[in-house]
């Protein structure tokens, strides 16, 4: 994702870093745009207040259990069963937190509760890509930070524009752009395709989140990732090699 | 002017949904300092990213829009998902492989609406 550091190790600025964390975050913020306008038109729809939809964005930064909050706001859910689902789609966070655990490690308790309250699907990808880079440089967490600082302008920026604008166009929900989130993440999983385990581990998760598709709560996603985590561990054993990449 | 004001139980929720989100991102920060992952469990986490990515795709592409399961290629999400894997396979560039499915996307969503 990021190119190859060519400075001597520990030579970045915060700054530099900073901006080149946004700078490869780019074509994940691409993705979002029509994700964030169609959540902003839709909360109308869906009944929910300009501060409500606004808060969202702001406090909880967290797509795709804003829409099914609001999907669930629409068809008259209460607000407990509401807050119980986001919990349950939003446990993959607390995997990608175990992931970065050695990589905050030194961080001040400031630094990891800004940087973990920006822990989103596109944000991780992209910082832990840089923090498995081998390359010495020090202050990462820069890099993580600007990152998340774009994708989060940009969240914000989308919602206000769907709340907005989205008024003028009421059927752009209905445009198909929601196609952009699973283009992004294909275009973040593909470059991990590079051993047999990950392969196995990928087709496994694929195959169960279809199976488990129906259980409660969006709880398949869950039963899908612990699965193919367990066949990618397995088959490193059966078919011992190349070290992984990430 | 945006319509309904903020309501209370709307507070409750957003505020809710914020404590809980972050709860999970956070917890294991100030904890993790007590005790060490298993070497198995650290080896599993590098997993992570290309699976719960591949478990939000394929649903998305296969059942669009919470539906029916759709294997079919009248399905514009299965063509689209399929373009961005070649065109992500071969170019290995993100903003290509998002701008250029998207495109594929769109354009098979009109073909097929024409019918």
């Amino acid at each position: 994702m990021s190119k190859p550091d060519t400075s001597s190790p520990g030579e970045c600025s915060p700054l530099s870093l900073f901006f080149e964390g946004a700078k490869d975050t780019f074509p994940l913020v691409v993705g979002a745009i029509p994700f964030g306008i169609i959540f902003g038109t839709l909360a109308g729809t869906a009944g929910l207040s300009f501060g409500a939809t606004m808060g969202m964005s702001m406090f909880v930064f967290a797509g795709s259990s804003q829409f099914v909050a609001m999907s669930l706001l629409a068809s008259g859910t209460v607000w407990p069963m509401i807050v119980l689902t986001t919990f349950v789609v939003n446990l993959r966070h607390m995997l990608y937190s175990a992931t970065m655990i050695p990589f905050y490690k030194t961080l001040n308790p400031l630094w990891k509760m800004v940087l973990a309250f920006g822990l989103t699907d596109e944000t991780f990808a992209v910082a832990v890509s840089r923090y498995n880079q081998k390359d010495g440089v020090q202050g990462k967490h820069y890099y993580n930070l600007g990152s998340m600082v774009f994708m989060y302008l940009n969240w914000n920026l989308c919602t206000f524009i769907g709340l907005t604008a989205g008024k003028a166009f009421p059927e752009i929900s209905r445009w198909g752009l929601d196609f952009a989130m699973p283009a992004t993440f294909i275009g973040i999983v593909i470059p991990y395709l590079i051993s047999k385990p990950m392969w196995a581990s990928v087709i496994t998760a694929g195959i169960v989140s279809i199976i488990a598709g129906g259980l409660p709560h969006k709880l398949g996603l869950m039963v899908a990732a612990l699965a193919g985590v367990m066949v990618g561990v397995v088959c490193e054993k059966v078919f011992p090699g190349k070290e992984e990449r990430i | 002017m945006f319509g309904t004001e903020i309501q209370l139980y709307e507070i409750y929720m957003v505020a809710g949904m914020a404590l809980v989100t972050f709860g999970i991102r956070y917890i294991l920060f100030p904890i993790s300092g007590r005790f060490t992952f298993p070497e198995l469990f650290e080896r599993g986490l590098r997993y992570v990213p290309p699976v719960v990515l591949t478990a939000i795709i394929v649903p998305s592409v296969l059942m669009p829009n919470g539906g029916a399961l759709n294997l079919k290629l009248n399905n514009p999400y299965l063509i689209g998902a399929l373009a961005a894997c070649v065109i992500g396979g071969v170019f290995k560039n993100l903003l290509l492989t998002i701008v250029m499915s998207m495109v594929v996307f769109l354009g098979a969503q009109w073909v097929f609406a024409m019918g």
